[in-house]
């Protein structure tokens, strides 16, 4: 069946989005690196096996809408703009890091260009996103929110309050959830109460979908069906990504509640090479293309750690600043 | 309403209006959204319910500025914090009201994990103009889940400030400084202030926050407490002026950021210490001024501070045995008497 490719989506923006695809695997895969090279502090939550979810939900987005993330979020950042040099700075702790070394992986934002942060508290980034679409709407501006939460949130009490008042108030938002199957070591089939988690957008009256995670192009239609339907007043939508998390929840996963052949199978629908195969074959980029786009994104990723490693550590004096306004 | 619990005589002063402490803070909210129209209000029956608000703070608001600007929530707590927060970080300045401050417990995520983060989290590239308003306190048989007194809860977080008025004038002066302020500012009233008359100055009128009110003047013995504990220690220091003894009363106003150097100027003054609150004693906001004071000026004091504060009990609903949970201003007398004794 040939794959259908949505008209606004030109040759130029596909290779676009693959090139963002490649960056957000590659960057995820040098923080890997770093991080069991003792560099990193903290923890890092791999992107890696859910390039699709944020690069196909980013690409339905204009520059002026705005997106919440999650604990996993370098994805959404670079898929929304982010600037690899300053987030991996950032994983450094470093003073050039987008959060200047305070926040870390996990409080990555970049308000002016749209991203609302990343978020360490699981759900927290829900009740932000309807509040920034309440903004826009109030403001009179036709901007929209995407609010990435991962199957573990759907659970908390704040999707279900921040679902109901965006109905009863039509805001401006699109909940993506990536249902990457496992919350640490909670399977979503097993702690959710119905096996299709779109079935909740039935219960506040808007519209939920479903979408194949692993397909850059499917979530690009899904998210952007929902983000015109937000943008012409008619309210929120819900849009459920399968998606699959290859590595652990983050290093150090004990991985004792996943076999190998799930993760096998997942790995044979992986999102880029799909994507790669699609662009080939319908001749908008040659495989030689590709490993030159391959090539520039791992320099890219490179010069970042290049950069993120020779920066400075911030002064003392940064301790006890931004704290207030 | 029922009977007020704190009864003053209004006082006339040049340029001033007699207004209760609700209609002080409804013309502050109504000021503010007249001057920006980034500012609006969202909360649990702020608009329609006996025309705004349960104890009429938010009075004909939505008669002039609409249902968008003044907003009735479902009651969900969390997410009228987490929606306000959201809305601040895009742009808008909230003011989210929580009916009772001990529903806040519903919404500490937003306010502690989100709100008060955020700016230093992003190093400093984002700000969080929000106010949460709440009403706080005993004395009306709310009994235990309606009742406390939290504020120590916020002033324990970095990142946010916590303003806690106890007149009409201040209650203005302090809501507007709030909104204006460019961080999340949780803004505690006392739900038995609200009838409170007094004189609120014409025209433009702010009080910066940080800045402490000496309400009474004297040279025995310094009383520093918040909302009732006020007034309560206004006619504890009548009392006591009766006897010989001069009592002067400190209102920090706010306990975040605290002007410390009026307590410890009063404290080198008086050489003792009273504080006082409805909250209870333990972890309260009145240890953490005596370890101030007691630290800046230990050589100053004559005698060990004394905290008169809520008793470490859930607040009961019988009238006698509430009032026992909390200070009262026989309390204040016998605790100065005994400081100057």
């Amino acid at each position: 069946m040939a794959i259908e490719i949505p008209a606004a989506l030109t040759p130029e923006r596909l290779r676009g989005m693959l090139r963002t695809m490649l960056t957000i695997r590659q960057f995820d895969q040098r923080a890997l690196e770093l991080y069991r090279e003792g560099v990193m502090r903290g923890s890092t939550h791999p992107y890696i096996g859910m390039e699709a979810v944020a690069v196909g939900a980013c690409a339905a987005l204009d520059p002026a809408d705005r997106i919440t993330s999650t604990h996993r979020g370098h994805g959404h950042c670079l898929a929304k703009g982010g600037d690899p040099r300053l987030m991996m700075a950032e994983l450094l702790g470093k003073a050039t890091g987008y959060c200047k070394g305070k926040g870390g992986s996990m409080h990555i934002a970049d308000v002016e260009a749209g991203i609302l942060g990343a978020n360490g508290i699981v759900g927290g980034g829900i009740g932000l996103a309807a509040g920034a679409a309440l903004a826009a709407q109030l403001a009179g501006r036709d901007d929209v929110t995407v609010c990435f939460f991962g199957d573990g949130a759907l659970n908390q009490g704040i999707l279900h309050e921040s679902a109901n008042l965006a109905a009863i108030w039509k805001l401006p938002v699109v909940f993506v959830c990536e249902n990457n199957q496992y919350a640490m070591s909670a399977r979503a089939d097993k702690f959710t109460s119905v096996p299709d988690p779109t079935v909740r957008a039935i219960a506040y009256g808007f519209p939920g979908v479903s979408c194949d995670g692993m397909d850059v192009l499917a979530v690009y239609r899904a998210v952007a069906a929902a983000a015109a339907r937000a943008r012409a007043g008619g309210g929120p939508s819900l849009v459920v990504c399968a998606t699959y998390r290859y590595f652990g929840h983050h290093v150090g996963d004990p991985l004792n509640y996943r076999d190998k052949a799930e993760v096998d199978a997942w790995r044979q629908r992986d999102p880029i090479e799909r994507f790669e195969q699609t662009l080939i074959g319908r001749g908008i980029l040659a495989a030689v293309d590709i490993e030159r786009l391959r090539g520039e994104v791992a320099g890219e990723i490179e010069s970042a750690v290049a950069f993120a490693k020779a920066s400075p550590e911030p002064e003392m004096t940064a301790l006890m600043e931004d704290v207030y306004a | 309403m029922s009977r007020p619990l704190i009864e003053t005589t209004p006082t006339a002063v040049a340029g001033t209006r007699s207004l209760t402490y609700a209609e002080a803070l409804n013309e502050a909210l109504r000021e503010e959204m007249r001057r920006d129209p980034r500012v609006f209000v969202m909360g649990e029956d702020v608009a329609v319910w006996g025309g705004g608000g349960i104890f009429g703070v938010t009075k004909g608001l939505v008669d002039e500025f609409g249902p968008q600007r003044v907003r009735d929530t479902p009651i969900s707590e969390e997410a009228i914090a987490a929606v306000a927060v959201g809305a601040a970080v895009a742009g808008a300045r909230p003011v989210a009201e929580f009916m009772y401050v001990d529903f806040m417990g519903l919404a500490m995520e937003p306010i502690v994990n989100q709100a008060a983060k955020i700016r230093y989290m992003f190093g400093g590239k984002a700000r969080v103009p929000v106010v949460f308003r709440a009403q706080e306190g005993a004395g009306r048989g709310n009994a235990a889940q309606h009742s406390q007194s939290l504020e120590a809860w916020f002033a324990h977080i970095p990142g946010l400030k916590v303003v806690v008025p106890s007149t009409p004038a201040d209650a203005k002066g302090l809501l507007i400084s709030a909104i204006r302020d460019d961080n999340p500012v949780v803004f505690l009233e006392h739900k038995a202030l609200y009838n409170l008359r007094g004189p609120v100055p014409e025209g433009e009128f702010t009080i910066p926050l940080g800045v402490a009110d000496c309400k009474r003047e004297g040279r025995h013995a310094t009383f520093v407490g918040i909302h009732t504990m006020v007034h309560k220690a206004l006619a504890a220091a009548e009392v006591l002026a009766r006897e010989g003894i001069e009592l002067e009363v400190i209102d920090p106003r706010t306990l975040v950021p605290c002007d410390l150097d009026t307590v410890v100027a009063s404290v080198r003054k008086t050489g003792r210490l009273v504080v006082g609150h409805e909250a209870y004693e333990r972890c309260g906001i009145g240890a953490e001024i005596i370890t101030q004071v007691v630290t800046a000026a230990f050589d100053a004091l004559d005698a060990p501070p004394i905290r008169l504060c809520g008793k470490n009990v859930p607040i009961p609903y019988n009238a006698r045995l509430e009032a026992a949970a909390l200070p009262q201003q026989e309390d204040i007398v016998t605790a100065v008497r005994r400081l100057v004794a």
